[in-house]
């Protein structure tokens, strides 16, 4: 068994820059809009749209929360001088609240996802103001595992790293030389104080991603990922996590009638025509 | 006999057969101007690749005074032109199509016979496979043109090789695909090694027009490569872009290629189609 994680960034910094200046320009566009949380993954789809694009047609959003860290908002704003980028800075706190006051007994999933979801129509109506399209932040891992909200920070129109496991994003994004701050934080969806991604899910990145790779790329069934040596449990809770959560990766299926049904048979890539 | 041979690395658009002709007619010109003999375009260079449910809309029916082919023909009145387009048959099945046109005649067209239905591909579903693989005379000697896939297998080139082709011409529309720590993704390495395999195996010049630019999330690599009759690399089109890249093929070379090592000559077709013969309808055991 070989699990190689490895990549060239050279190589696939070249694909990435490339494929988005390919899917903006052609949908008759030149700019992007990118939620900037301050974390890896955002940052580095900042800096591949700022090389693909050039910096003045990159607009990165901060959007804090009153429980987001201070850090998340300054390490956004290192990237932000670094790369010489367009940026705006709008709390959603005033956004979000009133909807949240309403339930006393409102859980830390609720709350995370209307803040998920604020953010998402900052970006889309930032889009439409900067004339720039969203591109998206969301990693293999995480949308293997579904850990995100939907209709929210995986909502985008073209999605340059999702394609690359968690332990992939790092060793491109230190090539590309995002700053050592944001490399080495522990990654954290910054919803509330103290919440780490590796901390809710129950298990490291470095491990999930070797499992994700083994049972995802090579095509190994579940058992034979066990004698490859991970824990019966934690496959088991892999596998599910990863089959139950379809429905994020998925246009909402619809009710097949007529001979030709959006979705099923009527075929044609978002490029038509381009 | 020299022949300098373009390869067209091109990005057609997705379902713009017009938008395409003219990024055709103003390569094929660059390429003339080039001092070009032929040049040898990707697979559904007229079309792009991922069509789906746009096949039977670029459809073009592969004759004479179909407007494409007869916009395509003028053109190769001073310079051998190979496109990648939709046949569509008088009985209305589509096939992915190379036409290799000359001084305003097609002289053959080749219909893919492999066509990839597996991972991201699904050709299948929407193409007919083609039924042929027949080697044909140009100007530059007898030449067999082959699609992506069919190269894949060994059976078709080999099969072009015993029916005189002593050029290869292949085209692709090859998504990359395949990461790891190699500087190159699995499929391009993949493609080049085989190309290379067969310009040694077969002591004859192999030349591959690969696409490049993006389909929706799909990249397609380039580095469209020319192998001399020893497996030794003439020209290198770059990764991701489109290019135009030429190289001479001294087509004299087989005749030194072949005077060291007369692979050709020790083949023993007959020995294949007996084998064949019995592995097809003798009795072997069954595995």
């Amino acid at each position: 068994m070989e699990i190689d994680l490895g990549i060239d960034p050279g190589l696939v910094r070249t694909i990435l820059t490339k494929f988005i200046h390919s899917e903006i320009t052609r949908s008759g566009f030149s700019r992007a809009v990118v939620n900037l949380s301050g974390g890896l993954d955002s940052a580095l789809a900042c800096a591949l749209a700022a090389e693909a694009l050039g910096p003045k047609n990159v607009l990165a959003l901060r959007l804090p929360y009153k429980t987001s860290a201070d850090d998340s908002l300054e390490h956004a704003g290192v990237l932000i001088e670094k790369l010489g980028i367009e940026s705006l800075t709008i709390p959603i706190t005033e956004m979000v609240d009133p909807l949240i006051e309403r339930f006393a007994d409102m859980s830390q999933v609720r709350k995370g996802n209307i803040m998920a979801r604020a953010r998402m129509i900052v970006a889309y109506d930032q889009s439409e103001a900067f004339k720039g399209l969203v591109v998206g932040t969301g990693n293999k891992t995480e949308i293997l595992l579904g850990y995100s909200t939907l209709y929210g920070d995986s909502a985008c129109a073209i999605n340059p790293i999702g394609d690359l496991y968690k332990t992939q994003v790092r060793q491109l994004a230190r090539a590309i030389g995002i700053p050592e701050p944001i490399l080495v934080k522990p990654p954290s969806a910054d919803l509330w104080a103290g919440q780490t991604d590796e901390g809710e899910l129950g298990f490291t990145y470095e491990n999930v991603d070797r499992l994700l790779y083994l049972l995802v790329d090579q095509r190994y069934r579940p058992e034979e990922c066990v004698d490859a040596g991970f824990e019966e449990g934690f496959v088991r809770k892999v596998v599910e996590r990863v089959r139950r959560n379809q429905f994020k990766r998925i246009l909402p299926p619809i009710a097949k009638l007529s001979s030709r049904t959006v979705g099923y048979d009527f075929l044609y890539l978002r490029d038509w025509g381009t | 006999m020299k022949l300098q041979l373009a390869l067209a690395q091109i990005a057609p658009k997705l379902g713009n057969l017009e938008a395409n002709l003219e990024s055709h007619l103003r390569w094929i010109r660059e390429a003339k101007q080039a001092g070009a003999d032929l040049v040898v375009f990707p697979e559904l260079s007229l079309t792009g690749y991922v069509l789906q449910d746009l096949v039977p809309g670029v459809a073009t029916l592969s004759e004479r005074d179909h407007p494409v082919f007869r916009t395509l023909l003028k053109a190769s009145q001073e310079i051998d032109v190979i496109v990648g387009f939709v046949d569509e048959d008088p009985r209305h099945r589509f096939y992915i199509s190379s036409a290799y046109l000359s001084k305003g005649e097609i002289l053959h067209i080749h219909h893919k016979v492999y066509l990839p239905t597996y991972g991201l591909f699904d050709e299948g579903r929407f193409f007919a496979p083609g039924n042929e693989v027949r080697a044909f005379d140009t100007r530059f000697g007898r030449v067999g043109m082959l699609i992506c896939e069919d190269f894949w297998h060994a059976s078709p080139p080999y099969l072009l090789w015993l029916d005189g082709a002593d050029l290869l011409l292949f085209s692709s529309a090859s998504p990359g695909r395949g990461l790891n720590s190699e500087s190159k993704l699995e499929s391009s390495a993949w493609v080049e090694h085989i190309n290379q395999a067969y310009a040694s195996l077969f002591t004859v010049p192999v030349a591959h027009a690969n696409r490049t630019g993006f389909e929706d999330g799909l990249n397609f690599w380039g580095g469209s490569t020319v192998f001399d009759p020893d497996g030794k690399l003439l020209v290198q089109a770059p990764y991701y872009e489109e290019a135009l890249v030429q190289t001479e093929i001294d087509l004299n070379q087989l005749h030194r290629t072949r005077a060291r090592l007369p692979l050709l000559r020790d083949e023993r077709p007959e020995l294949v189609a007996s084998e064949l013969e019995r592995i097809l309808h003798g009795n072997r055991s069954r595995d």
